[in-house]
């Protein structure tokens, strides 16, 4: 059995009247980024909080590499660090004072404070920047010195909590590109996003939580087949075609037919299997009724369409209780 | 190097440099509290020099209060200024230093909300040493504030008969009584939600601590019932604790009393810190 880097069971934390983690599971094997999906307010945050000794869990129980992060927090911490989702240096301090500090706390003296801190600015691109206020970094900078400081003890777990929210896409894929870096180098990473795109390039295993529950686990394959169907996407030449279509589609493929924005495009879920098949004869049908289509495209569910379609399951589920 | 450096926005990250800087299992021991303590204090410096204004609390305030109440009431109350600064140094410095104590809270508020907090919590460091920190590097902004008002005084004609020693030990308690007050500042700074809460709860606190004593003027000259109060104040022991050290004849009865508050203060109030801190 692999090593698991993170094990929680019923892991339970609570503001006033809100569940904000309500009997989280979760089991992170040791080695790669695991993913840990969900929208705004699902209750990521809040157990990345408890997994890094940062918040004391309500209920159930967290390890870390074995370590139970109430009782021996610090053995936790000894092999954590954390990327909070705002910046986690210190504003007024300039890059290099920010890693010289950090440096001298996590036990360097101070010769090799500097080298470290001068080491990790060279590598991050941001010597030019060392003498300057971090509050006059971009967005870009501030995220790339936060996980240079978050790698000055190369720790064996490291926290990412939406390390991409509010980037450009050129430092997004930065951010990216550094976390398969720091992985390929045996850093265990959790990272949370609410990005699906995110979690399915980066991830090898995902867990998507909505109202502080983990809804559903697995590699992002998967995940994808779980819900098991493709779509396919058509664009007509003439909108005024589109009502044609769309009941030439529903009659073909015996399902729900969405009407996209753009005024000439619909999509259309296909299900039972053997999905080209099924999409070349629905094809056929709309050249056998005389409507133009410019261009078409077959597509696996994104994670976004997982993703909907699980937290959809669960919304109707609930009101059905 | 030949090539001109990257600038920071084409950075892209290199397997090969990145790598170099990877240095899984390598992790140095466990800093000492004191060594962890030292650098947050560093670290408080560092923000005294990046953002001097905050400075401006410690030099303009205390220079006005002295200038203010030594030619406001120094004729009514004791014959002249000159006569009356004798008498009111002292009792200004310590008001002063204890009024900008509570300026430690807002820094401990402000700083909660930010991310570096996180940073540092989950860090295996010796809990207290954060807010240790703060606190050494407020020493500095009381020793300033101190010797603004030192030397305001012995410009004005303030001439005390207990010497360099006298001063000096005098301001050294008052220093010590500060640093342990301060634990009360943290406690609320981890406590109240916002700055502006904080501020009105410290001005709660520190206006009639301080205006209730025996700073500006003798208790006896006030009516029975409020006498009890006044002489109880902490304020006023350490402040007749400070003037016995600058007259040169040091009150050890006063002198034990602020210490062994001091103690006390720290007892309770930085373990309150302590257990705010830890549930935050």
């Amino acid at each position: 059995m692999p090593e698991l880097a993170i094990e929680t069971s019923g892991l339970v934390k609570t503001f006033g009247d809100t569940r904000a983690v309500d009997g989280l599971d979760l089991k992170v094997p040791a080695g790669a980024v695991y993913g840990v999906l969900g929208p705004n307010g699902a209750g990521k945050t809040t157990a990345v909080r408890m997994m890094a000794t940062l918040l004391r869990p309500d209920g159930g129980q967290a390890s870390v590499f074995g370590h139970d992060v109430v009782r021996e927090a610090d053995a936790v911490r000894r092999r954590v660090s954390l990327t909070g989702q705002y910046a986690s240096v210190d504003e007024d301090l300039t890059g290099a004072e920010n890693l010289i500090l950090l440096a001298r706390l996590l036990g360097h003296r101070k010769p090799a404070a500097r080298a470290r801190a001068a080491e990790l600015l060279e590598a991050f691109g941001l010597t030019e920047a060392a003498g300057r206020q971090v509050k006059t970094y971009s967005g870009g900078m501030r995220r790339r010195i936060d996980i240079a400081a978050s790698i000055l003890n190369t720790p064996d777990l490291l926290f990412l909590d939406e390390p991409t929210t509010g980037l450009d896409p050129r430092s997004r894929n930065n951010v990216w590109d550094i976390i398969r870096i720091v992985v390929a180098h045996g850093t265990t990473v959790l990272l949370t996003t609410q990005y699906l795109e995110e979690a399915d390039r980066l991830a090898s295993r995902i867990a998507v939580i909505d109202h502080g529950k983990v809804i559903a686990e697995g590699t992002p394959g998967e995940l994808k087949s779980s819900v098991g169907s493709g779509s396919i996407h058509v664009r007509l030449r003439d909108p005024a075609t589109r009502q044609a279509a769309e009941r030439v589609l529903a009659e073909t493929l015996d399902t729900a037919v969405y009407l996209e924005s753009d005024a000439v495009a619909l999509t259309a879920r296909i299900t039972g299997g053997n999905e080209a098949e099924q999409a070349s004869r629905a094809l056929h049908r709309l050249a056998e009724a005389g409507i133009v289509v410019d261009d078409f495209s077959l597509g696996q569910p994104s994670l976004d369409e997982v993703f909907l379609a699980l937290t959809d399951h669960r919304a109707t589920e609930e009101a059905a209780a | 190097m030949s090539t001109t450096t990257e600038s920071g926005t084409t950075y892209a990250p290199a397997a090969d440099v990145l790598g170099t800087v990877l240095t899984p299992g390598a992790k140095p021991a466990r800093p000492s509290a004191w060594s962890a303590s030292v650098t947050f204090g560093w670290r408080a410096m560092l923000k005294i020099k990046h953002v001097p204004e905050q400075l401006f609390d410690v030099t303009a305030f205390p220079l006005m209060m002295t200038l203010m109440f030594t030619y406001l009431f120094g004729g009514a109350l004791g014959g002249s200024p000159t006569k009356y600064l004798q008498f009111l140094l002292p009792g200004i410095m310590v008001t002063s230093v204890v009024m900008i104590t509570m300026y430690t809270g807002i820094e401990v508020n402000k700083d909660i909300e930010k991310g570096v907090f996180d940073r540092f919590r989950t860090l295996s460091i010796w809990r207290p040493s954060t807010l240790v920190g703060y606190l050494l590097g407020d020493l500095l902004r009381y020793t300033i504030a101190s010797i603004v008002i030192l030397v305001i005084g012995l410009v004005l004609g303030f001439r005390p008969q207990g010497g360099i020693t006298g001063v000096a030990g005098g301001t050294l308690l008052l220093l010590g009584f500060s640093f342990a007050f301060s634990w009360l500042w943290t406690m609320l700074g981890l406590l109240m939600r916002s700055e502006k809460a904080l501020m009105g709860v410290s001005m709660l606190v520190m206006m009639p601590l301080t205006f209730l004593s025996n700073v500006y003027v003798d208790p006896s000259t006030m009516p029975g019932w409020l006498q009890p109060f006044v002489n109880a104040s902490p304020i006023t022991h350490l402040v007749s604790a400070v003037r016995s050290l600058m007259r040169g004849t040091p009150d050890v009865g006063e002198i034990t009393w602020v210490l062994v508050s001091a103690g006390v203060l720290i007892a309770v109030f930085g373990t309150l810190t302590m257990r705010l801190y830890n549930r935050k």
